[in-house]
């Protein structure tokens, strides 16, 4: 092991406050490379844009130089505000040589970019890099990192402290999987070692069980481990910091609501603790002190505990020597910052010498007390995928999560609830379950609602429930006080005669004003509306109490802007006569609606700073940069819903609230908020519902001359069908209000279209349904805009990659564009102009258009419009070096407006490609196909000198992404109707890869295209998952490429199976024909050059290597 | 399931700017329920921002006579466990002292129902058999932010349908209200061969700091607080000075002579002694030094102590309205040991030559983190020294068998 770069592990009484204030920094750092995490995905989200940005903010008040590689172009990391160099290129091994080889880093922060930036790290140490170039590893040693992800040395490790772990042996084959299961005795877990959030992970109760699941498990991973199950044991959290000088402390300690056996990630969470005495909760930090300390970690670490129900009997399950989703959870639980604190010491600071950022005039190195309580809960967006197993278990499967305070379970839990999606009242039952006692012992994502199924509406005993799902006790007990309310309200006919201390202690139970009006609905014929329970309620002056977040429950005065509501309490904090922006965050990362927002969001409030306004930001989501405290002048972590949102603007006595940076969340509540008297920026909320209403949207479009695709609003069946028959099929069917694509699907025939209106929706007068012709095989295009009173200040055209038909936020985005005519591009400025005019905009603005060359002439379709910042805000900012949202910032306060400017009438140097990425490993079942329903949970963007360098590199930035290298296999597939499969291997033959097909018709087909290169048939054991990985194994398949015309019907379709193991087995996937033909056509003509910088002994740096400011020739934003 | 809240009486809990105003206008009052002995208290309003440990805490003698307010809002969860139960050592296995010494507790909510394998009541029915008053439902971070600005203050919980007592000063008799009235022997692990002897001095002891002796290989020998310990210290291998309520300076009359006294004695110069809180600032006393009144105390299990000779920084637990002026320790003879980060207050001495050392933290924890335990065997390795040097020249004379077991009160 090499020394340490710090020089000297021996305390000093050095603290911050004291004369004795000498901190013995790691001397010769000038300059630090931070490794990001990329693409947002399911285990690896958020969270790390939160945590790199606190990093880089720690070095730059250091005066270190900060290069940080990140492709993922959404982020609010990935800003000249924030690093000094940006590269967006493939978080890999690979390219962080060609990085270092460039930029002669002289440390290397690996701790903050999720387990890619620790896998690469601990890859780069390996293949010797950081010693060739002597770089530094600040904080944390690569050893220690070792022994925290290899479970042997983890194991052997604690053993060495007396600390227990689950026994825990190690598998190479399924029939050693099959002995060690044996030996430690069903029922059994398996892990994978190096594997993001517990993927290859599950249980098995019987060898059957154990066989499948080994069998997958190492088809991910090389080695798994099989370990005694604990179900139903309690699962607790630490998260733990350490300084080079031995300084501990737990910051924050955690406990699941669910018993042990869900991932962390998927688990509903309190903080603090709420069921362990003093002896347990102090047990555990014991240990977890006990074991940073052995381990060495110096910055941040989180253990996790499993705790016996009815003993001190525990175990350590897992430690990550790193920044992780908890630690994020943890900050924003306490206040207390980890990621800033750990990059600290990882600089060589000791805890006594840094002050608690939040007090400022006590020291880091003590520990939070939290006086309240904090709900984590998890949000699954598993409707989605068609197949998808909706189990959870040790595998993480959520996409986002949302964090609520409260001054008590009740009020923390009913407001997490809420966050997690506005359709749920609160906590709340529902009758979807067959089986509510398997519902209940089985763990799904849906089984908090099983829980209210069972206590509010079935009649359930707590000692029932218990029994069933394991979860302590204590919790249910809390949810009990939630159903004795609801039944209290429940007894209450009219708002009349509900009195004051039954309302008051409603909403101590965290009741919204809705629930309240529901619940006084039922068993009546009163009407009773959110808006009466709400002016019903002040008028006994019942309105939220505002509390700091400070660290220390108050002991010391300090002037945080950290804060949340509660209705227990009699006091405020704060005075409110900052008439503050209310700037509405995007709330709960989901698909469609991730960090791109957030940094909308966090661009709007600078941008108003900037202009000398007083902001406050409203959002509940643990893992952004919006909801950290130095962004803003005030942060309520509070819910995103009218009740809440309009709370806070009388209490503030807002000047202005904007409501078009957070994405379709707080759009949503925009026209209440107008109509309740709100001052809303930019835009008016009735002009936005103009455009979100497809009826009025459409009828408008039609009066100002702007094409749209044939569309009708239809309220039967009948009327349904017969439009469908006079425009032709196929037909796009959708609600008004869209969010993402949900509940939008395009329908191919009578029968299908029948199915859909009558099972899967209801169409009636009251529900009608908008449907319109789709159009096939057209170039699709995103327009964002921003406009000033109606005019348009600046827009960006992106073309699309992928046909219309593919969600845009699934589509690859070219910019600038390649394709379009000058006339085409002047045509649709125009169209972004009549919009404008049309929808009176103020503010951001975005359309996607269709290029239908169908007939003669080219014609441009809006499809779509949403007066908003859309997900592509931030690539097109960032791409055209201009800060849109800025621009739209000073058009709302009509301040220092940038002059009109047509950026697509400019020549660019290069062009940058955007990417999405896709979850689909995460998601087991679920079928990788691409449609109007969003699928992608991220997306990266890079950059080249011409479109094919840029998607080239944008495509090997998506994560586990391995270009396939020949002779190694490619398997083909799918529709063979098309020319498009047989264009893409027409790029491929000739590269010197092993082609295969599964039916004689492809390889027929296939063979055609060629020129004289052999297909070879393989027997395909489509229903046998072993059988099929050694064939992969066999013929070293390093590709697929499955264009399939449809999503499959059932799961042993051929093509079903091939994308989905394809997943399974961590091959990429080509399964679109544009994106299919690009990737051909890329390595068709960089693969000679990659083989050479691989194989060349010394460090040859490709082309694409440049920094973001490099391809701008400055730095903007 | 009857809603207990809306059955509970009510409770006010007042706090008030001095001992003698009762004027409305100096009075801050929050209104809320009782779920303990329906009776009603005076006491001095103190508050602890510990995140668990209740039953540690309102058992701890060190509380006697307070109103202790709860910064962490949801108390009783895990119910109470068994005030019966004993360990090896004869000590009570889940509690800090047979009894709770709080005069009353101040929440924001109560867990009605608890959920715990060692519980055996709840909160509410241990406050009720103790005799103890409680209140729910207070914005106790309001309370926090009063006693904060205004120091510790005189106040009251008022149970409806129960007589009002007046606000008082603190009392300042407390020690011997808490202290053993006789010796009491505490013994060592079965397993351990030749036992140290430790003499306790109680000023109000809590059971950990006797298991933490006794654990590591001590009998100990529990004196009451006025015990003329110096009669009998040649008979020990080390003196110990425990926690206990209240101002220090109560014992002038008693401890601290007896104290001054056994430095003084030139035998016994190499004698090691070891002194938590109380008996951290009875030390300090007996040194010469003076302590001084903290506005608000410290009482939490959160807080810095800087270990001055090793520059290693211990999270501590820490329970005291007093501190020592460590201006005031004599120089050639005390040194700070360590210091509170927070509010640069002394956080313990050690001698400069002799085997005598304090904190004014509770290396026990008992509720709170244990990083500082290791000087207990800082402790024992003074004392293993002094027996290595003192041969069999200590005898150990008293009567063992004859002294009670557990504490007399």
């Amino acid at each position: 092991m090499s020394t340490s770069i710090y020089s000297s592990t021996e305390p000093t009484i050095s603290a911050f406050n004291s004369d004795a204030y000498s901190p013995q920094l790691v001397e010769g750092v000038e300059s630090v490379l931070i490794i990001g995490s990329g693409g947002l995905s399911i285990g690896q989200a958020g969270e790390f844009d939160y945590s790199g940005s606190q990093a880089i903010k720690a070095l730059k008040e250091a005066n270190k130089k900060t290069i940080l590689v990140n492709p993922n172009i959404a982020t609010n990391q990935t800003s000249h505000s924030l690093a000094d160099e940006i590269y967006y290129l493939p978080v890999t091994p690979e390219y962080i040589t060609y990085i270092i080889e460039r930029e002669r880093p002289d440390a290397i922060l690996l701790t903050f970019g999720g387990q890619t930036g620790l896998n690469c790290g601990v890859a780069l140490d390996k293949a010797g890099v950081l010693a060739k170039y002597n770089i530094k590893v600040l904080g944390t040693p690569i050893k220690t990192l070792e022994t925290s992800e290899d479970r042997d040395l983890f194991a052997q490790a604690l053993k060495e402290i007396d600390i227990p772990t689950a026994e825990s042996i190690a598998c190479e084959t399924i029939d050693a999987a099959l002995e060690a299961a044996e030996i430690v005795g069903f029922p059994v877990i398996v892990r994978s070692a190096y594997a993001l959030g517990g993927l290859g992970s599950g249980f098995a109760n019987d060898a059957q069980e154990m066989k499948q699941l080994a069998s997958q498990s190492l088809s991910l991973s090389p080695q798994i481990l099989v370990e005694k199950s604990l179900k139903g044991w309690k699962e607790v959290e630490y998260e733990v910091v350490r300084d080079r000088v031995g300084n501990c402390i737990t910051v924050c300690n955690m406990e699941n609501f669910d018993p042990l056996g869900i991932h962390t990630g998927d688990s509903i969470v309190f903080a603090p603790s709420q069921t362990l005495s003093d002896e347990e909760f102090h047990m555990l930090r014991s240990a977890a002190i006990k074991i940073i300390r052995h381990l060495g970690v110096i910055g941040e670490c989180n253990v996790q505990y499993a705790l016996s129900p009815d003993s001190l009997d525990y175990r350590v399950i897992e430690v990550n020597a790193r920044l992780s989703r908890s630690s994020a959870l943890a900050s924003k639980a306490t206040g207390y910052p980890l990621a800033y604190t750990a990059a600290k010491i990882a600089l060589g600071y000791t805890l006594p010498e840094l002050p608690n950022p939040i007090t400022k005039t006590t020291v880091a190195n003590f520990e939070p007390s939290l006086d309240y309580i904090v709900a984590k809960i998890p949000r699954w967006d598993l409707a989605k995928f068609q197949h998808v197993n909706r189990s959870v278990g040790s595998a993480m499967k959520s996409v986002g999560e949302v964090m609520a305070i409260g001054r008590n379970f009740e009020e923390a839990f009913q407001k997490a609830i809420r966050q997690i999606d506005p359709s749920f009242i609160g906590f709340q039952g529902s009758d979807e379950f067959d089986d509510l006692d398997d519902a209940l012992s089985e763990p799904t994502d849906r089984r908090w609602l099983a829980v209210g199924q069972a206590l509010i509406h079935e009649g359930y005993s707590v000692e029932r429930v218990h029994d069933l799902t394991k979860i302590d006790s204590w919790f249910l007990y809390k949810c009990m006080n939630i159903v004795d309310m609801y039944k209290d309200l429940e007894k209450v006919n009219d708002l009349k005669s509900l009195d004051e201390e039954l309302l008051q202690d409603a909403k101590k139970l965290g009741f919204s004003d809705a629930q309240i009006a529901l619940c006084l609905n039922k068993n009546s014929n009163s009407k009773t509306s959110e808006l009466e329970v709400r002016s019903y309620r002040k008028s006994f002056g019942i309105v939220p109490f505002v509390k700091r977040i400070d660290t220390l429950a108050a002991e010391f005065p300090a002037q945080t802007n950290y804060l949340y509501t509660t209705y227990n309490a009699t006091k405020s904090d704060i005075v409110f006569n900052e008439n503050g922006v209310l700037v509405l965050g995007s709330g709960v990362y989901r698909i469609g609606s991730s960090v791109e927002f957030d940094w909308c969001a966090v661009n709007t409030t600078k941008a108003l700073r900037k202009e000398g306004k007083k902001t406050i930001m409203i959002n509940y989501n643990p893992e952004t940069v919006s909801t950290d405290f130095d962004e803003v002048d005030r942060l309520y972590f509070e819910e995103l819903s009218f009740e809440r949102v309009m709370d806070i603007y009388e209490l503030e006595n807002s000047e202005g609230c904007v409501i078009s940076m957070g994405g379709q969340l707080p759009q949503n509540i925009a026209l209440k908020l107008l109509h309740n008297g709100a001052s809303i920026l930019g835009t008016s909320p009735e002009d936005i519902d103009n455009a979100e209403n497809r009826h009025k949207f459409s009828t408008i479009l039609d009066s100002i001359g702007v094409n749209q695709p044939e569309w009708s609003e239809l309220t039967s069946v009948e009327d349904a069908k017969k439009f469908a028959n006079q425009v032709g099929y196929p037909v796009l069917i959708r609600p008004s209000y869209v969010l993402s694509g949900a509940a939008m699907s395009v329908v191919v025939g009578e029968h299908e279209l029948e199915v859909k209106l009558t099972s899967a929706s209801d169409v009636s007068p009251d529900h009608p349904v908008v449907m319109s012709k789709f159009i096939e095989g057209a170039q699709e295009i995103d327009v964002d805009a921003v406009a000033h009173n109606g005019a348009v200040l600046l827009h960006a055209i992106s073309e699309h990659v992928e046909n219309a038909g593919v969600h845009s936020g699934d589509a690859t985005l070219v910019l600038p564009p390649q394709n379009l005519s000058q006339d085409i591009k002047d045509r649709l400025k125009e169209i972004a102009d009549k919009v404008a005019k049309a929808w009176n905009i103020t503010g951001p603005f975005n359309m996607q258009i269709i290029k239908d060359d169908r007939d003669e002439g080219v014609s441009l379709k809006v499809i779509e419009c949403n007066i908003r910042a859309s997900r592509s805000f931030p690539f097109v900012s960032k791409v055209l070096g201009v800060n849109f949202i800025e621009a739209a910032v000073q058009a709302f306060l009509n301040k220092d407006v940038p002059a009109a400017v047509n950026l697509m009438d400019k020549s660019y140097e290069y062009v940058a490609t955007k990417v999405p990425q896709f979850s689909f490993t995460r998601l087991a079942g679920a079928d990788p196909f691409l449609g109007v329903e969003m699928a992608s949970t991220g997306e990266v963007a890079s950059f080249g000198s011409n479109a094919l360098e840029s998607y080239w590199t944008a495509i090997q930035s998506t994560m586990n992404f391995n270009v396939p290298l020949p002779p190694s296999g490619i398997l083909f597939g799918g529709d063979l109707s098309k020319h498009f499969l047989g264009e893409v291997v027409k790029y491929i033959a000739p590269l010197g890869y092993h082609l295969y097909a599964t039916n004689d018709e492809t390889k027929q087909y296939l063979e055609a295209f060629t020129n004289g290169v052999p297909v070879e048939l393989i027997e395909f054991p489509k229903n046998d998952k072993r059988k099929l990985r050694e064939l992969f194994q066999a013929k070293d398949i390093s590709a697929v490429f499955n264009l399939a015309a449809r999503r499959a019907e059932t799961l042993d379709d051929v093509d079903y199976v091939m994308r989905r193991n394809a997943i399974d087995f961590a091959l990429p996937l080509f399964n679109e024909p544009q994106t299919a033909m690009l990737f051909a056509k890329s390595l068709s003509q960089k693969l000679s050059e990659k083989l050479e910088v691989l194989g060349s002994k010394d460090v040859i740096v490709p082309h694409e290597v440049r920094t973001w400011s490099e391809y701008l020739h400055g730095k903007p934003l | 399931m009857p809603n207990f809240k809306s059955v509970a009486p009510k409770a006010t809990f007042t706090i008030y700017n001095s001992p003698s105003s009762d004027s409305e206008s100096e009075t801050v009052e929050f209104q809320g329920y009782s779920f303990g002995a329906p009776v009603s208290c005076s006491g001095e309003a103190v508050f602890t921002t510990s995140l668990v440990g209740y039953p540690e805490s309102m058992t701890d003698p060190s509380y006697k006579g307070q109103i202790l307010v709860f910064t962490q809002p949801l108390i009783g969860n895990y119910g109470v466990p068994s005030g019966e139960e004993r360990d090896e050592f004869n000590l009570l296995k889940y509690l800090e002292s047979p009894h709770i010494h709080v005069r009353g507790i101040v929440v924001a909510e109560y867990a009605w129902k608890y959920s715990h394998w060692t519980a055996v009541e709840s909160l509410a029915s241990w406050c009720q058999r103790e005799n103890v008053t409680a209140i729910g439902g207070v914005d106790t971070r309001a309370v926090v932010q009063i006693l904060r600005e205004q120091g510790s203050s005189p106040s009251t919980i008022a149970v409806q349908g129960s007589f009002v007592p007046k606000p008082v000063k603190p009392e300042t008799d407390l020690v011997k209200t808490v202290s053993t009235k006789k010796p009491f022997f505490v013994k060592a692990s079965s397993s351990v061969k030749t036992p140290f002897n430790v003499a306790l001095i109680d000023c109000g002891v809590k059971e950990n700091i006797i298991r933490c002796l006794a654990q590591r290989g001590a009998n100990v020998t529990v004196f009451p607080h006025d015990y003329p310990i110096t009669s009998v210290a040649n008979q020990f291998d080390g003196i110990f000075i425990s926690n206990g309520p209240g101002d220090p300076v109560q014992c002038m009359e008693s401890t601290v002579p007896e104290l001054k006294k056994l430095l003084g004695i030139d035998t016994l110069q190499e004698l090691p002694i070891f002194g938590i809180c109380l008996g951290h600032q009875l030390l300090a006393l007996a040194s010469g030094a003076k302590t001084v009144k903290l506005g608000y105390g410290n009482r939490a299990h959160n807080i810095p102590a800087l270990d001055l000779t090793t520059g290693q920084c211990h999270i501590t637990s820490q329970n005291h309205g007093y501190a020592v002026d460590v201006e005031t320790l004599p120089k050639n003879e005390y040194k700070a040991f360590f210091q509170n980060l927070n509010d640069k207050s002394n956080e313990g001495m050690i001698h400069v030559s002799k085997p005598i050392f304090s904190t004014q933290f509770h290396p026990e924890a008992k509720g709170g983190p244990r990083d500082s335990a290791v000087l207990f065997d800082k402790y024992f390795d003074n004392m293993a020294y002094y027996k290595a040097i003192k041969g069999n020249k200590i005898k150990y004379t008293l009567n063992s068998a004859s002294l009670d077991t557990e504490r007399v009160l």
